[in-house]
């Protein structure tokens, strides 16, 4: 019991799964069937799977591959990446403009995503460069890209909002026929599994750590910091064009001003909710998923209760420092302080008692 | 090798001039930008740039931003950051617009009101960020939203003002004496400057006060350069981050209430992205996001840049708006890489680069 409780409460993990545990029964409390999965058929005729818990699942799946880089950033650099629905919008508006030149076809939306994958990388890259090179802090160089991110997006799209419309474009950003879960949850778990393999087949994810603990130490141990760094912004870049090319092929439409708007604070948020200290060193790409998942599932439980969506932004907020002020160290230790106290009285009490 | 008192009477005698602080040397490049930027601007488009109310205009409407920027020198000195204060600014210009209109409020309260704002959001970041230590990023970011959530929740709907009294105020104009403009029938219009931009003044020259000869101002100085340093020299460095924030946040009070005075409307729109330029400006002024580096009269001429660059970009005919975000990146862009190179100079002490007066301190390799 001694073990598990200590276990608990090392793990970065416990309070985010706690939260999302706390915010699934209070749905269940509220509505029994707020999680049930209904099988409908789609305008497209196809059978799909419909409910809450899935489009909490699709909605959140952006945010959450998103998440996966701004982590690898936030451990190896120390700093958050602030660019990155800015770079998803020059992704999108390079993959539509591909995809309009050419007839639809799946060797064409390939090359298109390896196109728009080329330039988030190198956008991307130009925000790793002034990082590990330059040694700017992240959130200060990323400033650069956030207030021209958009801009360079219409001035790509010619300041229209060009429309894509395809079936090949609907099955990606919605359902492939035959398969009832949303392509976008299917993409991001694939996603996910091939960044565990790179992490658990390469030394990658404790290079990562070592140069966010401490630069001095990985350079002498023959770590290259530069070349860690700028790995995080390549594997970022790659997340972003994803992010991006999912959320086009799911709105069908490029619009550089709210492609994405506000994604950044989003998965920001994410990251320090999955228990990763934004000043950098170890991580959990898992907890910066389910981070991104307790907010999508936030949102559409305040949706749920009829919170106008411009006031939910306010609730979510309170939620947020609820659950950053229960992870924060200083209420951690406080907390098992206090229980260490509460268990070693106990035996002088029943003492007492005996004594008496 | 010298003791350090013998060192000590010997400079007395001699005074060596001290060598330029990185502080400093930030500011005077981001003043003699601004300065160079400006005359370029006159000599080449003339026009607006020749007339002293344009000039003045750039306080007028920027007057807000030049005070939550100030707050958030102080915060980005002790290292911390704030992005809350387009939302706290918003939040005031809406609720002050809202208790004149629906509630029978005085100029007064609306005042007290929009510092009351303030100091809660000040109290709230402070607490959590130097007492809970949690990230400042992840503590000022939920303020932003509550903040944005909050001006919904007040009304949705964009309200005007329309209090007497504080028509009265909002319409209140300081002639500036000799400085004006011919106008188009041959009149002489003088160059006038709005309320705000008079508190706005105020607020910089107080918080440069703050910063150089308080003992408040320079413990921020030593918490953000190192804060375990600091903590052993007996610097309290929770109260004082605690404070950092506390004043920001009323200066983010008062920045709305001089929003609500420039525009008379609440709006959830108000202030978009003024966080975001605020910490432009900081950074353009010189102050250093790794903290114990900064000034705010840097930070008042880095906004002033900042605008500048704006009109230059209106005034050359690119009038659509994403080149003037483009001309922003870019500025930024030279601004970062000019300070970081400058510094990394230094600190590697490449002597042979750098004319006398740029070097690094003699003392500290005496010593060492």
């Amino acid at each position: 019991m001694g073990s598990l409780i200590k276990k608990l409460t090392r793990s970065q993990l416990t309070i985010p799964l706690f939260a999302l545990f706390l915010l699934v029964v209070y749905n269940l409390i509220r509505d029994p069937e707020f999680f049930s999965i209904a099988i409908a058929t789609n305008n497209d005729g196809n059978t799909v799977l419909t409910g809450n818990l899935i489009s909490i699942l699709n909605g959140a799946s952006a945010v959450a591959i998103l998440s996966i880089g701004m982590t690898l950033i936030t451990s190896s650099c120390k700093g958050q990446d602030i660019s990155v629905a800015a770079v998803a919008a020059i992704a999108g508006s390079v993959f539509v403009s591909v995809l309009r030149s050419n007839e639809i076809t799946i060797p064409v939306l390939l090359l298109a995503f390896l196109f728009s994958c080329v330039v988030s990388v190198l956008f991307s890259l130009f925000n790793g460069v002034l990082v590990a090179i330059f040694k700017i802090q992240p959130m200060i160089a990323t400033l650069i890209l956030f207030s021209a991110g958009r801009s360079i997006a219409y001035w790509i799209n010619g300041g229209a909002t060009p429309t894509v419309s395809s079936p090949l474009i609907t099955s990606i950003g919605g359902f492939i026929p035959g398969i009832p879960i949303p392509t976008p949850i299917i993409i991001m778990v694939v996603f996910l599994i091939l960044i565990t393999l790179v992490l658990r087949l390469t030394n990658l994810g404790l290079y990562t750590q070592v140069v966010g603990i401490n630069e001095g130490t990985a350079h002498l141990n023959g770590i290259s910091p530069v070349w860690i760094k700028l790995t995080a912004f390549i594997i970022s870049g790659v997340c972003v064009a994803t992010a991006g090319c999912i959320t086009v092929c799911r709105i069908g439409l490029i619009n550089h001003e709210t492609l994405l708007l506000d994604a950044e604070m989003d998965v920001i948020l994410s990251v320090a909710i999955g228990g990763n200290a934004l000043s950098g060193g170890k991580f959990n790409i898992y907890g910066s998923v389910i981070g991104a998942y307790i907010i999508q599932a936030l949102t559409v439980t305040l949706y749920a209760m009829k919170v106008p969506s411009a006031a939910v932004k306010a609730y979510k907020a309170i939620v947020i420092i609820v659950i950053v002020v229960f992870s924060s160290p200083v209420v951690k230790d406080f907390v098992i302080r206090m229980y260490k106290k509460l268990f070693k009285k106990q035996p002088e009490d029943e003492v007492q008692a005996k004594a008496a | 090798m010298k003791k350090g008192k013998d060192l000590f009477t010997e400079n007395l005698g001699k005074k060596p001039r001290e060598p330029i602080s990185n502080t400093n040397l930030l500011m005077t490049i981001t003043i003699c930008t601004f300065i160079g930027m400006y005359m370029i601007a006159m000599l080449v488009w003339g026009g607006g740039f020749l007339n002293p109310q344009q000039f003045l205009d750039l306080f007028n409407n920027n007057a807000f931003l030049v005070i939550i920027a100030c707050g958030l020198t102080m915060i980005m000195i002790s290292g911390g950051i704030d992005i809350s204060g387009g939302g706290v600014t918003a939040l005031v210009t809406m609720a002050c617009v809202v208790y004149l209109e629906d509630h029978g409020g005085t100029v007064a309260g609306s005042i007290l009101l929009a510092l009351g704002i303030g100091l809660f959001f000040g109290l709230l970041h402070g607490i959590l960020v130097a007492y809970l230590e949690i990230q400042p990023f992840i503590v000022t970011l939920a303020g932003m939203f509550f903040a944005r959530g909050m001006v919904t929740i007040v009304s949705i709907a964009p309200r005007t003002a329309s209090h007497e009294a504080f028509l009265n105020l909002k319409q209140m104009r300081i002639t500036i004496p000799g400085l004006g403009y011919y106008g188009k029938t041959g009149i002489f219009i003088p160059a006038q400057i709005e309320l705000g931009v008079v508190i706005a003044l105020i607020v910089v020259i107080a918080v440069a006060i703050i910063l150089k000869w308080t003992r408040f101002g320079r413990n921020l100085y030593a918490v953000g350069g190192n804060s375990h340093s600091a903590l052993t020299l007996g610097i309290n460095v929770k109260r004082t981050k605690f404070y950092a924030y506390l004043l920001a946040g009323i200066l983010s009070g008062i920045g709305g209430y001089v929003y609500l005075l420039h525009t008379g409307a609440g709006d959830a729109a108000n202030a978009t992205q003024a966080e975001m330029q605020a910490i432009a400006s900081n950074i353009i002024g010189g102050t250093l996001l790794t903290g114990g580096v900064g000034n705010v009269i840097g930070t008042l001429f880095g906004m002033l840049s900042l605008k500048t660059i704006t009109n230059i970009v209106i005034a050359s005919g690119l009038t659509k708006p994403y080149y003037q975000s483009i001309t922003t990146g870019l500025m930024l862009c030279f601004f970062i890489l000019l300070q970081s190179v400058i510094l990394a100079v230094r600190e590697k002490g490449a002597i042979g680069l750098l004319p006398e007066w740029l070097r690094p301190g003699k003392k500290d390799k005496n010593q060492s």
